[in-house]
């Protein structure tokens, strides 16, 4: 690929901020994540002019993935509105000048930091994941030698010690987020802090997904129709949990849902955590149970 | 060098021994570790290693638990696929027959245990390790381990951290013997415990050990664990192994210098 120089971009960047140099390199690290599903492949994180709580890693990914001509999506929780997702997406269309949507449909990459949206991705598409701590044995073998080499000679005992402890201290599997999965048989893999009810939906996809974490220099992939699975004990079956309500807004039964404190004298709804699933949906004119006229309206 | 005949143990126990330990040696640059150790372990047989302090006890546990790389020698153990030189063989397999048919007790409970997880988590870690993957099951045989340890039940869920010494030294052993090793390798179980908190982990030891068959290596300092427990005995000084025979025979009768200071209680700790 080579470099873009367009008048309307933001002069002193490269496409994309980085360096052609760096893209290449997060490539090769992309490249060989693909072909080893569920892998962490070291890469060299660059300084980007962001805290790295902000999702440095996928935002180096999302550079190095990035065409002039891709749609992008940032997400952040789900919603495209956060101050995070904002600035991402600002930074992108200063940068890269490519275009932007909130629709999960029409976006060619999508970035999302603890969600995966609600319609089914697409061939074609790509999904980049901003990680945050990749190493799923962290908690109980801080060792990063140790760990490596547990990875290496497929040692995973301990990771079910932690699902163990988890059902020993809470009579469930209480891991709610970051819940791990195993690649094709092989690489356990923290799937970044989204929800467990996302879990499914990490296997076979058919788009490409992406994990970059900048801080801890690693970038793991799961390429389409990857088979990932969400590790658990014969007796205690991993499950898909969400709360058990509608959206209020756009009565969809199979969304995960946020819990919104609607005034101070203990008003609550349930509302869709994927924005623009809910907003599809009520367009369509789906209505949930509080989605009166304001209320919908003023999202 | 005591002129012990040895041969007796390869008629009473099984022809093959279990570890066959050939000219190991262990330099740490110029300081010598452990030098031209050799012998065999048969099945069922406890042998303890004595020695003053430096005298490369720990250097050949560790050469021989595979945790240490000997620079020479070979360490030739009975697999269930027949002889194999583990100083050799691939890591992967090495750490495999580490978690299956080898145990480690560490002196220090710390090293062994895992004290961020609950006592259930400790001794369930090696099953789980080896793919046992129903919950219950795992609990019922930590409660039966804890049992046979001597830690009630009502401490699975405790961590480590809130366990005296002994304790934490039994709930090692119980994690430890949970998937039923052939081989066990102790470094001073009973190093840093109380007096009458080690009689009653010896008596546990014994008693284990008896029941499950067990084949053991013991490093100490302490004489009345050797006695206890030891079939027979090698003595270490200085890296070289200076006397070994049936324990009886070497404390009744030590041979080298060394071995009549230790059994007449001089170097006693
Ligand atoms: N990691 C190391 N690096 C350098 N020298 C070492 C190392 N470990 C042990 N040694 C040396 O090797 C020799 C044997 O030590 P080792 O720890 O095996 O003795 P030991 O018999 O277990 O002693 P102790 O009874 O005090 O535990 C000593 O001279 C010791 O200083
Ligand atoms: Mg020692
Ligand atoms: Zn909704």
């Amino acid at each position: 690929m080579t470099a873009h120089h367009d008048a309307t971009l933001a002069d002193s960047y490269n496409f994309a901020y980085l360096d052609e140099q760096t893209k290449r390199m997060i490539r090769r690290a992309i490249l060989k994540g693909v072909a080893v599903p569920g892998y962490q492949v070291p890469f060299a994180s660059r300084e980007m002019p962001m805290p790295y709580g902000w999702g440095t890693g996928g935002v180096q990914v999302t550079a190095a993935c990035l065409t002039p001509d891709d749609r992008l999506k940032v997400i952040d929780q789900g919603a495209d509105d956060t101050t995070n997702a904002v600035s991402i997406r600002k930074f992108f269309q200063r940068t890269a000048g490519v275009a932007v949507t909130e629709s999960t449909v029409e976006a060619t990459l999508i970035q999302t930091r603890h969600r995966i949206p609600e319609s089914a991705l697409t061939a074609g598409q790509i999904l980049v994941y901003q990680v945050p701590i990749p190493e799923p044995l962290r908690f109980l073998e801080p060792r990063e030698t140790e760990t490596r080499k547990m990875h290496e000679l497929e040692e995973y005992g301990l990771i079910h010690v932690k699902l163990y402890e988890d059902i020993a201290r809470h009579g469930t599997i209480a891991t709610a987020y970051a819940y791990p999965v195993k690649v094709e048989g092989r690489y356990v893999m923290d799937p970044s802090p989204i929800p467990k009810f996302d879990n499914p939906k990490l296997s076979n996809s058919p788009a490409l997904q992406l994990f970059g974490a900048g801080r801890e220099q690693r970038i793991y992939a799961l390429p389409p129709f990857t088979h990932v699975v969400s590790l658990d004990f014969d007796d205690h079956p991993f499950e898909a949990s969400k709360a058990p309500h509608d959206c209020d807004l756009c009565g969809a039964s199979d969304s995960y849902l946020d819990e919104v404190i609607t005034d101070d004298q203990g008003g609550r709804m349930f509302v869709c955590s994927d924005t623009d699933f809910c907003r599809v949906r009520q367009e369509a004119g789906h209505l949930g149970a509080m989605a009166v006229p304001n209320l919908a309206g003023s999202a | 060098m005591g002129a012990v005949d040895l041969s007796i143990w390869a008629n009473v126990n099984e022809a093959t021994p279990l570890l066959s330990v050939q000219g190991l040696c262990k330099n740490y640059g110029a300081r010598v570790g452990c030098a031209h150790v050799s012998f065999d372990l048969f099945p069922g047989e406890v042998l303890g290693i004595v020695g003053e302090s430096g005298s490369g006890k720990s250097t050949l546990l560790s050469c021989l638990a595979g945790h240490l790389k000997p620079d020479q020698g070979e360490v030739i153990f009975q697999t269930a696929q027949g002889p194999r030189d583990t100083v050799v063989m691939a890591e992967a397999e090495r750490r495999r027959m580490a978690r299956t048919d080898w145990a480690f007790v560490h002196q220090n409970p710390r090293d062994g245990l895992r004290m961020g997880v609950s006592a259930g988590g400790n001794v369930g870690e090696r099953l789980m390790a080896v793919g046992a993957r129903h919950y219950r099951d795992i609990r019922a045989t930590a409660v039966d381990w804890l049992g046979r340890v001597e830690i009630a039940s009502d401490r699975i869920d405790d961590r480590p951290r809130a366990f005296s010494g002994g304790m934490q030294q039994r709930l090692q052993i119980a994690r430890n013997l949970v998937t039923g090793p052939r081989l066990v390798f102790m470094d001073e179980p009973t190093g840093g415990l109380d007096v009458s908190v080690q009689a009653r982990l010896l008596d546990l030891l014994r008693g284990l050990v008896r029941e499950m068959g067990l084949s053991a290596i013991i490093v100490t300092h302490d004489l009345a664990v050797v006695r206890l427990l030891a079939d027979r005995l090698m003595v270490m000084k200085g890296g070289h192994v200076v006397e070994q025979g049936l324990t009886d025979q070497v404390l009744d009768d030590p041979q080298h210098s060394y071995t009549q200071l230790l059994v007449s209680s001089v170097l006693q700790v």
